[in-house]
């Protein structure tokens, strides 16, 4: 890697070909990383409007709060109230999977439900619509609980989702009926939709049923929306050792386990993007302590572990866990050992999500792949340079338009689970308490991060850098691989996976081992590439 | 069951669409946008569109997708998108050079009101549009219609930006419908076959469907030069494979050139790609050997093994201008189609496809849904399923074989790349249902009843 050129070229190199509005505020969302001692990192500019015309990577409200949060709960029974696309878009794409508990149990995920609003229902309203489609839903389903989600024509004709939600609950007692505003336009990326759904499911959900699940160590699992099998990887490690997931926020989960989720001691948190303000919601409301996990990698899932049992602090607890993880490893080390011999050296860049750029640095680093430059879609500045910036974030008008709850303590049912010397004697053993450090302390200085990336810059990075590995999403895919360079989806993991917990690292491991040593990369140039047409000898030879 | 909520009863709904049979009008323009050769579609309106489409489209091809968004927030759409629209178009031509920026609507922009040939026309002005390019575009409100719809919406808006009244010359429009990179191939292989002198617009293929060279090409070699769209208002006529795709578009350059048309199914099968092969026939081309060869194979395979598929019962569910041509197919060769399903809306369609079959006695629903279909091969099982990947819940929980067939096709290859138009069409696609039928036999024959030669 000797002769790139510096990061900071390569910054130039990056907005070069840009108008002069643009490249101005292209500038302050492409940094170059440095670190300094107390985790401190350059200010990266992100959760900011896309330029128009820039061809991003980015999604809309509605896919953050449909298609991320709400999408993969099997039993809240989800309506989308606009024309056909958003629903049809929305539908099964996500590989959210999800494991019903009996053959008649509910499961209403592979149907795709919409009121296919038409031109009528734009010029005189949509409600009526709507409350006939929930009528219909309810004769034909009849379930426990239905979401409906608004697309972008519905906030602009004014229906009141919420009113028809409230007189629909009030015809059918025994369905919660609740809906979301996450219109499209709603503010800059999915990011908005996902905060939309954050405050609904807290405020409609949480908190209904005092369902309780078996066991001494209790937990819910948030931001984790088993995509491929993820969090049942996730379960088995939990259970395995003995610790009750009562909920998962949202992957294979149940109405039910949404709606009992205060019954638990702890709440952890993978996705920090998409779920942070229901975990400070909870701990505000119950008393339920959160903290980072990270199950992405074998030493960050046994890393995570580890923090899991000493929070609860049961020595038997502790003993098991360590004896898991030996047992775990064995098959690791070994598969990890012999990918490591044909990835060590190689590069790699990944611009997805709002966390998964962070997790997947650690796993590609276990077989000896180096990140030269990441970033987010979607992600606010605290998932860049940690919670410790906050208070120093502006609230720009898209951010203000997106509904902050005020939350107060249970006066019923709030309850500390440790007291304040206890989580001080945590906070003193490392335990972050409802903190997240953020990628770019976690990156070595001088490498590149990059918010919102676009096309125009992803054909600069591939032409300077030429990766190894990129890692993106499905509109990135097949753009990197043209140039003979392969590319591992992170939001669909090509359709392979789990990639999550000690299983996934294996998993991964060899996919990528795979993806990138595959003889078929070196097949793309025909031998007549590379030799002449014709060849001549001369008359002596 | 994937599909366990599914009872056999059927309820008329009015307000609830259930697994929708049918996707929204602008993902259809931004398909038919990337059929002109150098253009980048772009979408107005909120960004989760473009990338809804981007990805819907990506999945089904596994290539490259490129569009734009002017990005919507919550202040475009109270003010209007104009200042969004402005910028980027700016940053569109400085950034990516397109010949063409093909501007399509979203119900967001639609709802709101904006003017589109009023902002483009300011950006010119503004000189925000460098000389030789160009801006076209198309309303496609999603709120009306289909995906198909919304096709044929950027069909009249590519006659619009290019087509202009002019004297006469020989060539023929086509307008191939809202048909795969391969089908458009193929028609192009026909008529070069039959020696017509053809403009065929939008043409995907060479986009959708390109090589792995290890170089990546933002605009592909494929899509119709813009120099032959400026050619579509002198042609001597248009033939429109389609009604619903192609349709509008042709009616349009009638009224816009001048230029008559001829309205044709798609060329699926036999008797329409018989039609189509007429009418080029008829319009100067002369059928060659080749052709004829080609009709000839698929003849001799039906004739060879109709016995593992005449009197079959058949569900169809997709686009109406595919179905219509398909049922007659399938119902020439001796299938039995019962349940014929199109989420597209139009009453026509019922009529058509009742003609199409020969007869009253089919299942027949326009503006409806894979819920529905599946309650009615609940009622009435069939042996066989047409449809798009959706189809497969269905057909793994109803234990009948799937051919897979329109759009979306999320997880299968080989639609970019080999056709079902055509008589080469006709061809892979008796094969693709003979191996349906043929795999199911062998899966589920009693051992003393598995066959070596079939």
């Amino acid at each position: 890697m000797a002769e790139l050129e510096t990061p900071e070229v390569i910054k130039q190199d990056l907005i070069n070909k840009y108008p002069v509005k643009v490249a101005r505020r292209r500038t302050k969302q492409i940094v170059v990383n440095e670190v300094g001692d107390q985790e401190e990192v350059p200010e990266i500019q992100s959760n900011i409007r896309t330029i128009p015309g820039i061809i991003t990577m980015r999604g809309c409200a509605y896919a953050g709060c449909k298609g991320v949060v709400l999408g993969p709960t099997r039993d809240i029974l989800q309506i989308t109230h606009g024309p056909i696309g958003c629903s049809f878009y929305s539908w099964l794409t996500r590989r959210n999977q999800t494991k019903p508990t009996s053959d008649t149990a509910p499961n209403y995920m592979p149907y795709a439900m919409s009121t296919d609003m038409q031109d009528e229902n734009i010029i005189f309203g949509g409600e009526k619509k709507l409350k006939k489609a929930i009528d219909e839903a309810i004769a034909l389903f009849h379930p426990k609980a239905i979401g409906i989600f608004s697309t972008c024509p519905v906030g602009l004709i004014g229906d009141d989702v919420h009113a028809v939600c409230r007189e629909m609950e009030a015809k059918y007692p025994d369905t919660n009926i609740f809906g979301f505003s996450c219109e499209g336009y709603k503010g800059v990326s999915q990011s908005a939709g996902h905060h939309i759904a954050n405050n609904k499911v807290f405020t409609e959900v949480l908190g209904l049923s005092d369902m309780t699940k078996e066991g001494k160590f209790r937990m819910n699992m948030l931001g984790e929306y088993n995509i491929g099998g993820d969090a049942f990887e996730l379960d088995r490690m939990l259970s395995d050792v003995g610790i009750t997931v009562h909920s998962t926020f949202s992957g294979n989960s149940t109405y039910e386990e949404f709606a009992s989720a205060q019954n638990v001691d702890l709440n952890v948190v993978m996705c920090h993007r998409s779920i942070n303000y229901l975990a400070d919601m909870m701990e505000t409301k119950w008393g339920i302590p959160w903290f980072k996990v990270n199950f992405i990698g074998a030493e960050s899932s046994a890393k995570s572990m580890r923090k899991i049992a000493k929070y609860f602090g049961d020595a038997e607890l502790i003993a098991t866990v360590e004896k898991f993880i030996e047992k775990e490893m064995v098959e690791i080390s070994k598969v990890r050992e012999d990918v490591k011999s044909r990835c060590n050296g190689k590069t790699a860049m990944l611009f997805v999500g709002g966390s998964r750029a962070h997790h997947y640095q650690e796993l590609l680093a276990e077989i000896g792949i180096r990140t030269i430059a990441a970033g987010y879609e979607f992600a606010h500045r605290d998932d860049y340079e940690g919670r410790k910036v906050i208070p120093s974030i502006k609230v720009d008008a898209d951010t203000r338009n997106i509904e902050e709850l005020t939350v107060e303590r249970d006066p019923v049912s709030y309850r500390a689970r440790k007291s304040e010397e206890e989580l001080k004697a945590l906070s003193d053993e490392g335990i972050r308490f409802g903190d997240y450090e953020g990628m770019m302390p976690d990156m070595p200085s001088d490498t590149l991060v990059i918010d919102d990336l676009n096309h125009h810059e992803t054909e600069v990075l591939i032409e300077k850098y030429h990766p190894d590995l990129f890692c993106a999403g499905v509109k990135e895919k097949y753009v990197v691989q043209k140039y003979g360079i392969p590319l591992k989806q992170l939001h669909s993991y090509d359709y392979q996976g789990p990639y999550a917990g000690f299983k996934g690292a294996i998993n991964f491991y060899r996919d990528i081992d795979r993806l990138i040593n595959t003889r078929i990369w070196k097949m793309i140039n025909p031998p007549w590439h590379e030799e002449p047409q014709l060849t001549a000898k001369y008359g002596w030879e | 069951m994937l599909l366990r909520h599914t009872p056999e009863e059927i309820v008329e709904r009015e307000a609830l669409t259930i697994q929708p049979a049918k996707t929204c009008q602008p993902v259809g323009a931004m398909y038919a946008a990337l059929g002109i050769h150098k253009c980048l579609p772009h979408s107005h309106g909120s960004q989760g569109c473009c990338a809804y489409h981007r990805s819907a489209l990506t999945r089904h091809y596994k290539e490259p997708v490129m569009a734009a968004t002017s990005s919507f927030t919550e202040g475009s759409s109270v003010f209007g998108g104009q200042a969004n629209l402005l910028d980027a178009i700016t940053n569109i031509f400085t950034i990516y050079n397109p010949d063409v920026i093909a501007v399509h609507t979203t119900c967001l922009s639609e709802t709101i009101g904006d003017d589109i040939p009023q902002i483009t026309a300011k950006a010119r002005d503004e000189g925000r549009v460098p000389n030789g390019k160009f801006i076209i575009r198309a309303n496609t409100p999603s709120y009306v219609g289909s995906h198909v719809t919304g096709f044929g919406n950027m069909i009249k808006g590519i006659i619009d930006g290019f087509a202009t009244r002019g004297t006469k010359s020989g060539h023929i429009n086509i307008i191939p419908g809202y048909v795969e990179p391969s089908d458009m191939s193929e028609v192009k292989h026909i008529t070069k076959s039959m020696g017509v002198d053809t403009v065929m617009f939008p043409d995907t293929s060479a986009v959708l469907n390109g090589p792995q060279t290890g170089r990546y090409e933002m605009y592909p070699k494929g899509g119709t030069p813009i120099s032959d769209l400026q050619k579509t208002g002198f042609a001597k006529m248009t033939l429109a494979l389609g009604p619903i795709a192609s349709g509008p578009g042709a009616k349009f350059l009638d009224t816009k050139c001048g230029v008559p048309y001829e309205m044709l199914s798609l060329p699926i099968g036999i008797r329409s790609t018989d039609a189509f092969v007429n009418a080029l026939r008829k319009n100067g081309g002369i059928v060659s050997d080749e052709l004829e060869y080609e009709r000839g194979q698929v003849l001799d395979v039906l004739t060879d093994m109709q016995q593992y598929f005449h009197g079959k019962k058949v569900a169809l569910v997709g686009d109406p201008d595919h179905l219509v041509p398909l049922t007659e197919f399938l119902t020439d060769i001796g299938f039995n189609v019962r349940h014929v399903v199109t989420g597209t809306p139009g009453k026509k369609f019922i009529a058509r496809i009742k003609e199409a079959a020969g007869t009253e006695d089919i299942n027949v629903k326009e503006a409806s849904d894979f819920f529905y279909l599946h309650q009615l091969i609940k009622n009435e099982k069939v042996d066989l399923i047409l449809g798009n990947t959706y189809s497969k819940y269905i057909a793994r929980d109803e234990d009948i074989p799937l051919v897979r067939i329109g759009f979306p096709i999320y997880d299968r290859v080989g639609h970019q790349y080999f056709p079902i138009l055509g008589y080469r069409g006709a061809l892979r696609l008796i094969e693709k249902i003979l191996n349906a039928l043929l795999d199911y036999q062998d899966k589920t024959a009693p051992e003393e009843k598995f066959e070596l030669v079939m």
